[in-house]
């Protein structure tokens, strides 16, 4: 059943129980929001959704919010944009402002609803706490001096992953993220999926890896499907001046349909070797124990000749093969096929049965 | 008038609370017995027709609560609220001390009201004697049989203010952090462990037995109209009878301090008093002469709350007593959401400035902006109710905080 509600004067119907965030948008209202995610648990909590029904006493938070019949909303009535300043004020008053350093500058929050609402500084700045955790791990960089507290990264980590590394800790403006007894992730139930840096809507949560080597926000993004497994996860590879440097998640569901963006740490983080040194480039052939780059043609005509000559002597029985999950299906397919019907064995195994 | 009129305490010191026996002399459990021969749908009627509104701070209408859940599933709890975290209150405690079977009837009431056999007392952690003794009064009610097949099991907090937001508290029974989940879904839809529970609090629970037994017309006829029924009240601060009392709701704030409470202490004149616990407002005592019931209090923007009364004599300083409860929601909030968490910090912080006479105009000016957003956007009480005691003294008392500024 539908219900009729006027957002900003624009009189829209949405399905009962649809919540007042998605209702605004719909009815084409822009609304900030830091601690929702579409993907995730509702928490309600940044209360940057604020919006005004009318007749109310208090702003409500509209991520939580059902809408109602005959409700009449207002998205940016002098209330709702006194207290969107104000939360942007209380955050920016915790914030460690180095935006010019920042991983995240072009595509921060907080950093966009500043500008939105035209807060410059906080007229609340007061003590600081130090919360930057100087993490041991060569991969996620947890500087809480920049965090929100939208707590994406906790849900994220227990219902994406299933990991549940970290949570809140302590208590008011105390309140920050660790893992148990506030320890080092390598210490923690942490897989590295990185699915934390992925939700975090401002720059608290970081690769190291990528670190300086190009802010996401100006890099281009090239999809593509990851090669590690035969999962078939998509991701964008961060790209500068022709050079790979880094890796960053599309969670729209159309392009990256099997991971929505959700990624483990050799995808998100396994990106390096792209450009090491030390790739093989051409085949290599071993005589009198040495190594000797050679040519596609003549290691495979090699290959062909061992395999030949192993079958005519001890039959086809005595070659098997292993595939890897890290190729596709179809390629699995390919090489149980050349198994069976060019060889004539049936021993083929798989890395992944295991 | 200026007795007390006791009903909840009426057997106060002449009973054993842990004694189901010597209630039922007293006439107890008269009122479990005559709602078990009732309809629930009736018996919900009955309890709204009394009046009854919450006595933890909310003043909702109980009946109305119990009649939002829904007959399925059939799972359901009777949830306690005696966290009793606000500081000068301790009704809750003294009903318990005096009248515990009381609580444990009103209780398996609101059991057959809703079709719940569970019922949990959240205690506050400060009082592990308290939970000893409900724990006794309750094994011996189940002895006696007079509850039944009413179940009745007692949590304890930790000591978190929080955890006597409703929400906060159910998240404490299930063993997570004491955070108040948004709203809605209420409790009596999805409630402890996601069913549906109704949570109301000691003193609500303690005067269904009463309902019961003298009428819901007996009930709505005592005191203010719109919040009939006795409040129990505790005094504390400057004066000269710091205890507590039993009145009916349209007793007069003035006479609870000047007749039950004996004066201010010392023979001196009042500067304010602050009703309903530390979120409450500041009356100063121009509005003494105002009922105590919710909806009055209200009108003088204040709240009843949970009927503490703290008193300040005129050599009090306001400015440094609200430094002390900004200080206090600077640590209590649970920090969930942004207005709260931030908020209560930067308000101690500016206070504390001001208190120490490094305050400016400014502050002030800020200190009022920042109240008026976390009223307004801050997702549970706590948040919304922690500026009060600021504005309503920037309102009554203005020239305490001026005098202090740079």
């Amino acid at each position: 059943m539908d219900i009729k509600l006027t957002i900003d004067g624009k009189e829209i119907e949405v399905p009962q129980g649809t919540m007042l965030l998605e209702a605004c948008r719909k009815a084409g209202a822009d609304i900030p929001t830091f601690c929702y995610d579409p993907d995730l648990k509702l928490a309600g909590s940044c209360r940057m959704c604020v919006v005004q029904p009318k007749g109310w006493r208090n702003l409500v938070a509209s991520c939580v919010t059902p809408a109602q019949n005959g409700m009449v909303i207002e998205t940016e009535s002098s209330d709702v944009v006194e207290a969107r300043k104000v939360v942007l004020e209380l955050m920016l008053a915790r914030h460690k402002l180095t935006c010019h350093t920042c991983e995240k500058d072009g595509e921060c929050n907080l950093q966009d609803y500043c500008y939105r609402y035209g807060v410059t500084e906080s007229r609340f700045a007061g003590k600081v706490h130090n919360l930057f955790k100087d993490d041991s791990n060569p991969f996620i960089e947890r500087d809480y001096d920049k965090c929100v507290m939208c707590t994406r990264c906790v849900r994220a980590c227990e219902e994406i992953t299933g990991a549940r590394a970290i949570n809140v800790m302590d208590r008011g403006h105390h309140a920050h993220i660790a893992t148990a007894y506030d320890g080092s992730l390598e210490d923690s139930p942490c897989v590295f999926c990185g699915q934390c840096i992925m939700v975090c809507p401002v720059g608290a949560l970081s690769s190291k890896i990528a670190a300086g080597q190009g802010k996401p926000a100006q890099n281009d993004k090239v999809m593509t499907t990851c090669t590690y497994c035969g999962t078939g996860c998509t991701f964008e590879l961060n790209v500068k001046n022709d050079k790979i440097v880094g890796v960053t998640s599309n969670r729209d569901a159309e392009w990256s349909p099997v991971n929505k963006g959700a990624l483990c740490v050799k995808g998100r983080f396994g990106w390096d070797f792209v450009n090491s040194p030390e790739r093989l480039t051409t085949p290599l052939i071993k005589e009198n124990g040495e190594f000797r780059p050679a040519s596609w043609d003549e290691a495979l005509d090699l290959a062909a000749d061992k395999i030949k000559a192993v079958k005519e002597q001890y039959g086809p029985d005595s070659i098997s093969m292993f595939s890897s999950a890290r190729i596709t299906n179809e390629e699995n397919y390919l090489a149980q096929k050349l198994m069976r019907a060019a060889i004539g064995s049936n021993n083929v195994d798989h890395c992944a049965r295991l | 008038m200026t007795q007390e009129y006791r009903v909840l305490l009426e057997h106060a010191d002449k009973i054993n609370p842990e004694s189901a026996a010597d209630y039922i002399q007293v006439g107890g459990y008269k009122g479990l017995e005559k709602a078990r021969s009732m309809n629930p749908k009736d018996l919900t009627e009955e309890v709204k027709k009394s009046g009854l509104r919450g006595r933890g701070g909310a003043g909702f209408n109980a009946g109305m609560k119990w009649s939002f859940v829904p007959q399925y599933p059939e799972t359901k709890y009777v949830v306690c609220n005696f966290d009793e975290g606000e500081p000068g209150t301790y009704k809750d405690r003294i009903i318990c001390q005096k009248n515990a079977q009381a609580l444990l009837e009103g209780m398996a009431i609101c059991g057959h009201a809703i079709g719940s056999n569970n019922g949990y007392i959240y205690c506050r952690g400060e009082y592990p004697f308290v939970v000893e003794m409900l724990k006794k009064a309750i094994g011996n009610a189940k002895e006696s049989g007079a509850l039944g097949e009413f179940n009745i099991e007692v949590r304890m907090g930790a000591g978190a203010y929080v955890c006597g937001e409703e929400t906060a508290l159910i998240e404490s029974i299930e063993g997570h952090r004491g955070e108040p989940r948004f709203k809605p879904p209420f409790p009596g839809v999805e409630g402890l462990w996601r069913m549906p529970t109704v949570v109301n609090n000691v003193e609500t629970f303690a005067c269904l037995p009463y309902i019961m037994t003298n009428g819901a017309d007996w009930f709505a006829g005592i005191g203010a109209k719109s919040y009939p029924g006795t409040k129990v009240l505790t005094l504390t601060g400057d004066i000269e009878n710091p205890t507590y009392f039993e009145v009916p709701t349209d007793y007069l704030l003035r006479d609870v301090i000047y007749e039950l409470g004996g004066g201010v202490k010392g023979g001196k004149k009042l500067k304010a008093v602050q009703v309903g616990g530390t979120s409450g407002a500041f009356i100063p005592s121009q509005n003494l002469d105002t009922p105590i019931d919710f909806d009055s209090m209200g009108a003088i923007g204040a709240a009843l709350g949970s009927g503490a009364v703290f008193v300040m004599d005129e050599s009090r300083d306001i400015v440094d007593i609200i430094n002390r409860i900004a200080k206090f929601f600077e640590h209590e909030s649970c920090g969930q959401c942004t207005p709260c968490r931030e908020g209560t910090f930067r308000c101690k912080e500016i206070m504390e400035r001001i208190n120490t006479g490094r305050g400016s105009l400014k502050d002030i000016e800020n200190l009022k902006v920042l109240a008026r957003i976390m009223q307004k956007a801050s997702l549970c009480g706590l948040g919304q109710a922690a500026p009060i005691p600021i504005t309503s003294t920037l309102e009554h008392f203005e020239y305490e905080y001026l005098r202090k500024l740079v």
